[in-house]
């Protein structure tokens, strides 16, 4: 069985311990804020220049100089703080971001990430802060599907697609399964319900270790 | 008597021409100079080499000087929006010259315009195609990459709070690109929301400090349907 967009959210809050400052990506990684306790201080990062992110406000109560990276109404929480792009990407490129979750299309056990762009060639290629985040986060995450919208693989040998970042990813997080990033080797630490390490290897587009501790993703 | 305010939109606009080299700050909507903008637009300046984070959405703001034929060249980071099929289009005919690059190297290259620093090392887009063909040096055993700075001949800014020598303040998100823009061109034109009397900003608050600023405006509400 594999999860939902909402349980993998989960799974990722579950890892981020109280204390951090996170900048959670454009599209699946903004979800994970829903799951972050309310008694967790887990400060978020947006690179337009907020530290204390907080939820969505409610309709009619918008505000154009208060969105996110991905242009999306927010909110700020009490001890949040505004500044201009220039301290902003300081805070990302100078390590003092605990974790960035990124999006992506590919992953290669090396470490490396694709999520910009689909081809060498493209007429529109938009960057945004994905490189400043993916080559100045202490840790990066990614969030994705395991596999693309035709099937195929999405865990490579080698990205095929532009490099976001090269050897930054520690974690990945799919509907499958959770797998660590590592002396240049993918290794599988949990596997959703059901899912067998054959399923799993099949689905993959690099050879898999697992760990001798593998478990079960715990679904919220 | 220094007063950098200006008795009407031409004033505020003498100078900006055909062909010049313009930031305007924001970041999506926030922080945009729409009225401004529209000023660019209905003065019938073209050809412009346009420095902002954003192509823009929609039919107003920035993708009005787009869908316009305004723009000749946009550096940014980010183009896509839900305007891309019309800038996909322009620049398939050749219309318009796009130069994209990382957000941080984008906000880094303007703040090193402002500041008087020709070029810098950052370790964002090493080992990517963005660092194709430029310098590269290792420092503590990691690459970066040599990107120089940027500056304009103008800026058009977006501020909250303004007083006659230019002290300004900004509203929440809408800071973006702003304080640095004002610090990278020759000549920097805010409009804000409100101007104060000299002394209401304390000296604490003020972001960017007047000596960045060149002309001030108050805004007064855009009505973009008519500049379409």
């Amino acid at each position: 069985m594999s999860l939902t967009r909402d349980q993998v959210a989960a799974r990722i809050a579950a890892d981020i311990p109280e204390g951090w400052h996170v900048n959670l990506g454009i599209g699946w990684p903004e979800l994970v804020a829903n799951h972050i306790p309310d008694r967790r201080e887990v400060i978020l990062h947006s690179e337009n220049g907020i530290l204390g992110m907080g939820p969505t406000p409610a309709p009619g109560t918008e505000d154009r100089n208060m969105i996110n990276a991905g242009k999306k109404p927010i909110t700020a929480v009490k001890g949040a703080s505004f500044f201009d792009h220039a301290q902003s990407f300081a805070i990302v490129r100078g390590g003092h971001l605990d974790l960035c979750v990124l999006g992506a299309y590919q992953v290669a056990p090396n470490g490396d990430v694709a999520n910009w762009s689909r081809a060498a060639g493209d007429v529109l290629p938009s960057i945004g802060g994905a490189m400043d985040l993916a080559a100045g986060a202490k840790r990066i995450w990614v969030v994705m599907t395991h596999c693309d919208n035709r099937g195929g693989p999405k865990l490579l040998e080698r990205c095929a697609f532009p490099l976001t970042g090269a050897g930054v990813v520690s974690r990945v997080y799919t509907e499958l399964a959770v797998i660590d990033v590592a002396d240049g080797a993918f290794t599988v630490r949990e596997l959703a319900p059901g899912i067998t390490r054959d399923e799993i290897s099949a689905r993959s587009g690099a050879p898999l270790a697992f760990d001798p501790a593998l478990r079960e993703m715990v679904v919220a | 008597m220094i007063d950098k305010r200006c008795d009407s939109l031409a004033a505020a606009l003498e100078g900006l021409g055909d062909g010049a080299r313009l930031m305007i700050s924001g970041f999506g909507e926030s922080g945009r100079p729409d009225m401004l903008i529209k000023a660019v637009l209905e003065a019938g300046i073209t050809g412009l080499d346009l420095i902002s984070n954003n192509a823009g959405e929609g039919t107003t703001g920035l993708a009005a000087l787009f869908l316009a034929g305004r723009v000749r060249r946009l550096t940014c980071s980010f183009p896509r929006g839900a305007m891309q099929d019309e800038i996909e289009a322009l620049v398939r005919a050749g219309k318009l010259e796009l130069d994209v690059m990382p957000q941080g190297t984008l906000a880094e290259r303007i703040r090193a315009g402002g500041a008087g620093i020709a070029a810098f090392y950052t370790p964002t887009s090493f080992g990517t195609i963005v660092a194709e063909g430029k310098e590269t040096r290792m420092f503590d055993g990691r690459g970066h990459v040599l990107e120089t700075a940027l500056t304009a001949d103008f800026a058009l800014v977006k501020a909250h709070r303004a007083d006659r020598w230019g002290n300004l303040t900004y509203d929440k998100l809408g800071r973006s690109f702003a304080p640095l823009m004002a610090a990278a061109a020759s000549c920097t034109i805010v409009e804000a929301d409100e101007i104060v009397e000299l002394g209401d900003i304390a000296p604490g608050d003020v972001i960017t400090p007047g000596i960045f600023t060149d002309r001030l405006v108050q805004t007064a509400p855009v009505q973009w349907e008519q500049a379409a």
